[in-house]
């Protein structure tokens, strides 16, 4: 019985990192721009494909593992940062000022454009994603396991997010950040370049994403055009109940939505588990509005 | 307030009910007026077919393997010559995996583009809604690879060349007892598909009836790609098989996730583990797995190889079980259109009822009162990347 | 109740019976399927513009809505049947009804707790709530689970789906003109400024999103009896997407612009079949360049008869 428990928080935390890390692009370019980037989605999703035809194109090259995923993982975040701010210049910058509705529609729009072009140029059946670091267990004996790429995902991820919490706390880049993200305004007529601190803030998340891809097609190396659909909408979920907003909200919310996930599978029922993803999702917005780590601004004349 | 009294309320939905009385007697729709089907005969130099699938869309993998296979076959058909001196001329759509995209094209193939005959779909549930339509105007339609059995009670106009869930489920059940004898079995449904659902089901009516045990019965949903929590339950209930009857995109991940925890049973599955991506995607985790087939693609008979060394030439790629299945319903129909008396949708139907022994790429194809296909099915063994061995044949 | 609704009302059943008779007889029958179609995309338009154009929130889960009305009419209708009138005209409008109300009934559930949050976590909770929605009815093995519910009687064809069109029409825009729809229109404009001219904001915004709710059920019910046909499938998340579209295309606030976003998002799919798979990225591109042309949509918060009416002064 202890066993399948720990078990189950292994295989929910290793799944819930992913969640977080794709969370943490929604929640980046919330808390500056209030508004759902629904692309977001879809550049991890072509983080996947750029990693995988990185792998393909590189592997003749590159014999070393360790640099070729290196590569790979660098060269993928780098593709992800360029599409993220090409469409922060092309369909988001131009409706700053338009009403908030117009930015999401737009996002949905482009979300929708990413999704039926990339099945168009990656075809319909799903591909392999390259195995660039070879899985061995690590617990072998013990009735449980833990694998080295589920380790690792869990590690990189918890790394990622320091580093990211260092930044927004302790860079200036980071206070320009909080204060475009406190109103946008006053940011602007205090000097700061808030265009500039909005594409950072793009370029964080899309990098991010870029980064998760890579540690998604390790564990799960299968990779389709749609692929970023669900996780997109779980990460998502994993957002709001951190405290959209908040890096250290989307990270708890992350790891907490994949152990809810494993554990209601294991102990309650498989069939419902997205249904509790949501459920989950409208019971904290119903007890604590602004999530587990948000702050609740109640807005005033 | 006073406009959206209850009074107002009642007042217009009293009226609203008067004149629905007073002018429904006027719109008496006449039943049985729809045979749009007479002006549907192929004239001039061509033969209109039909197809429906999702090419975009989730499920699009599945939707583009049939169509490939109905390419090839039409194809072949026209460079011999065609039906009677006839060409085939192929309208395809998409649905987008989309029942009511399905209803809306297919009513265009009939009274727009006026086919004659229509193949399709994969999933059961849009062949259902479909074929509703097709029968309404009395237009022939075969399913490549709808396996539920309600596909063909739609009307005597639906027809499929694939064996249906029922037998398909049992088949793994028997192979399970009699062969493999093994008698506690897990099985790994995928809910959001109608033809995995039937299959477990029939799978699990097939085994206890034989004396065979299920340990547990869990389900995931196709998209998902962390299966673990389901299979760490899996493992506790320790079975001796573990039933899959899922698609290939699935199934690898779910392999390899169970490998990786230390789950040993045996994995079975149905048809849908007909790719060449399975070995891709799962490795080594699912060498030494079991699936019922349609066919092998190793068989050395001249229908089979030849059909493999073509689509191999054409596409790069061994041909799936699904994009078998399309070659099949395409050449059903093509058999059925030679024999027909006159080039018309109900003489096609009335040939494609009286097929009998069929050299199908699949298998002997005979339609069946019911118009199902009556086949044997096989029983692959995975014994390496992308090899399945042939093991047994199992008759309905 | 004016004379002149009077005669709309009965005038238009009079048209409609009419155009019904001569599409059945001559008309080619995918152009009809394409109308009907156009027709209940026009009343789901409609509703969710009460709740994302008029009262200003945003729900992201119109479909949710749009399959609680399908399932629970078709299940009337088909497993239930609990007496052979439901398979009449009637009985099915009855059942369509009935499925609205059920609609309604979620959308309270739904809206009640949400609506007192602000802004996006409505679209959240409505997304999750389609979300979850689906996800029962995947599980529900009576309506057939993933296979989907076949055989619900064909009833609804253009006389009721479009006499529905016209019923939502005169409904919404007397809604509107009323004391409460002015309510919900300020709501829009100034949440703030609302409550402190004493209107009770979370009330008038669940009242909006119920009437949306029915009225997606009742679009719900149409569409079964229409395809006779349902499944899990049918009201995913896209449908959400493609009713907000309808919406923002026709002009957020405007309700024969929403009329017009039912036409064009129903019809224009249809019309680039001609381009295979590639119309499906035509269409986001539609979306992407219309945003940042003309955000408010073709006719933004006027109706349409206003446009003329403005040009006929100056």
């Amino acid at each position: 019985m202890l066993q399948a428990f720990l078990q189950n928080i292994i295989n929910g935390m290793a799944q819930g990192s992913v969640y977080a890390l794709v969370a943490l692009g929604y929640t980046m370019v919330y808390g500056v721009l209030q508004f759902i980037n629904f692309a977001h989605s879809d550049i991890f999703m072509l983080g996947a494909f750029g990693g995988f035809f990185l792998a393909k194109w590189l592997s003749p090259f590159i014999s070393n593992p360790l640099i070729l995923l290196m590569a790979v993982v660098i060269g993928s975040m780098a593709f992800c940062v360029a599409v993220g701010l090409t469409i922060e210049r092309i369909a988001y910058r131009p409706l700053r000022t338009a009403p908030r509705l117009n930015v999401l529609i737009t996002a949905i729009g482009v979300s929708l454009f990413l999704e039926n072009f990339g099945q168009i140029i990656f075809g319909a059946d799903p591909q392999v994603f390259p195995s660039l670091i070879s899985t061995h267990s690590l617990l072998e004996g013990e009735g449980l396991v833990l694998n080295n790429i589920q380790l690792t995902v869990v590690v990189v991820s918890v790394l990622l997010m320091l580093i990211l919490h260092w930044i927004v706390r302790h860079t200036k880049l980071g206070i320009a950040m909080r204060a475009v993200s406190f109103d946008i305004e006053v940011a602007n007529l205090m000097g700061i370049p808030t265009d500039t601190i909005i594409l950072f803030t793009f370029t964080i998340g899309s990098s991010l994403a870029g980064a998760a891809s890579i540690l998604y097609g390790l564990s799960y190396p299968k990779i389709e055009p749609l692929l970023g659909m669900m996780i997109g909408l779980k990460a998502f979920v994993a957002a709001v109940f951190g405290g959209i907003g908040s890096i250290m909200g989307a990270a708890v919310g992350g790891i907490v939505l994949g152990l809810a996930e494993s554990f209601t599978v294991y102990y309650v029922s498989s069939t419902f588990r997205d249904a509790i993803a949501f459920g989950i999702l409208i019971l904290i917005l119903l007890f604590r509005p602004a999530g587990l780590f948000g702050t609740f601004r109640r807005e005033k004349v | 307030m006073t406009t959206l009294s209850v009074k107002t309320v009642f007042r217009l939905g009293l009226m609203v009910g008067i004149f629905i009385t007073l002018f429904n007697t006027g719109c008496v729709k006449k039943e049985g007026a729809t045979s749009g089907a007479s002006s549907n005969i192929a004239s001039g130099n061509e033969i209109l077919v039909g197809e429906y699938g999702s090419m975009t869309g989730s499920e699009s993998t599945f939707g583009v393997s049939t169509h490939k296979g109905i390419l090839m076959a039409l194809d072949e058909v026209n460079k011999a010559g065609g039906v009677n001196g006839k060409k085939l001329v192929l309208k395809s759509y998409d649905d987008q995996g989309q029942a009511a995209e399905a209803v809306t094209i297919i009513t265009k193939l009939i009274s727009q583009d006026k086919v004659s005959l229509i193949l399709g779909e994969v999933a059961s549930s849009r062949s259902i809604a479909a074929g509703a339509i097709a029968q309404q105007y009395k237009i022939p339609m075969v399913s490549p690879s709808s396996t539920n059995p309600k596909v063909t009670q739609v009307g005597d106009y639906i027809f499929r060349v694939c064996f249906i869930d029922p037998f398909q489920g049992s088949v793994m059940a028997r192979f399970a007892i009699n062969n493999l004898k093994l008698k506690r079995a897990a099985v790994f449904r995928d809910i959001k598909a109608d033809y995995s659902v039937g299959l477990a089901n029939f799978f699990v009516e097939e085994y206890k009836k034989m004396g065979g045990e299920i340990v547990a019965d869990v389900s995931y949903a196709s998209g998902d790609m962390d299966f673990k929590s389901q299979l760490t339950s899996i493992k506790g209930k320790n079975p001796d098989v573990l039933f899959i009857p899922g698609y290939y995109t699935e199934v690898g991940l779910v392999a390899r996730q169970a490998r990786e925890l230390g789950l040993k049973a045996v994995l079975l599955g149905g048809d849908g583990w007909d790719s060449e991506k399975l070995t891709e995607i799962g490795g080594d985790a699912v060498v030494g797995g079991y699936f019922s087939n349609h066919y092998s693609h190793e068989d050395q008979s001249p229908v089979v190889q030849n059909f493999v060394a073509q689509f191999k030439s054409r596409y790069g790629e061994i041909p799936s079980g699904l994009a078998a299945q399309g070659y099949d319903a395409a050449m059903v129909a093509v058999g059925a259109m030679k024999r027909a008396s006159e080039l018309s949708p109900k003489a096609f139907r009335e040939a494609i009822a009286q097929t009998k022994n069929f050299q199908g790429v699949t298998g002997m194809i005979t339609i069946n009162e019911e118009r199902n296909a009556v086949k044997p099915a096989v029983v692959l063994k995975v014994v390496g990347r992308q090899k399945f061995s042939y093991i047994t044949t199992i008759n309905p | 109740m004016k004379l002149v609704q009077w005669v709309t009302i009965i005038v238009s059943v009079g048209i409609l019976t009419g155009i019904n008779y001569l599409l059945e007889e001559n008309i080619n029958p995918y152009v009809i399927r394409v109308v009907v179609n156009c027709g209940i995309g026009m009343i789901l338009a409609m509703s969710l513009n009460l709740v994302n154009g008029c009262a200003g929130q945003f729900s992201l889960g119109h479909a949710g809505f749009m399959g609680v009305g399908a399932y629970t009419s078709a299940a009337i209708t088909t497993v239930l049947a609990l007496s052979p009138f439901f398979k009449t005209d009637m009985g099915v409008g009855c059942a369509i009804v009935i499925g609205g109300l059920a609609a309604a009934l979620a959308g309270y559930l739904v809206g009640l707790p949400s609506l007192r949050l602000k802004g996006d976590y409505l679209a959240i909770v409505t997304l999750g709530f389609g979300e979850i929605i689906r996800i029962i009815f995947l599980n529900i093995e009576e309506v057939g689970g993933a296979r989907g519910l076949p055989g619900i009687p064909p009833k609804a064809n253009f006389f009721w789906v479009y006499l529905w069109v016209v019923i939502t029409f005169v409904a919404l825009l007397r809604l509107l003109r009323s004391s409460y729809g002015r309510a919900i229109l300020s709501v829009r404009e100034n949440e703030i400024a609302a409550e402190s001219m004493g209107i009770n904001v979370a009330r008038y915004k669940v009242v909006a999103f119920v009437i949306s709710s029915f009225f997606a059920g009742i679009a719900g019910g149409l569409f079964a009896h229409f395809q006779s046909f349902i499944d899990p499938n049918s009201f995913v998340f896209n449908k959400s997407v493609e009713a907000v579209i309808m919406v923002v295309i026709g002009g957020m606030g405007s309700l024969s612009g929403a009329i017009l976003g039912g036409i064009i998002v129903t019809v224009l799919p249809e019309l680039l079949r001609i381009f295979e798979q590639y119309r499906m990225v035509i269409f986001p591109l539609i979306l992407i360049v219309l945003m940042l042309v003309r955000p408010m949509g073709l006719l933004g918060h006027k109706e349409i008869w206003e446009l003329f009416r403005k040009k006929a002064s100056s």
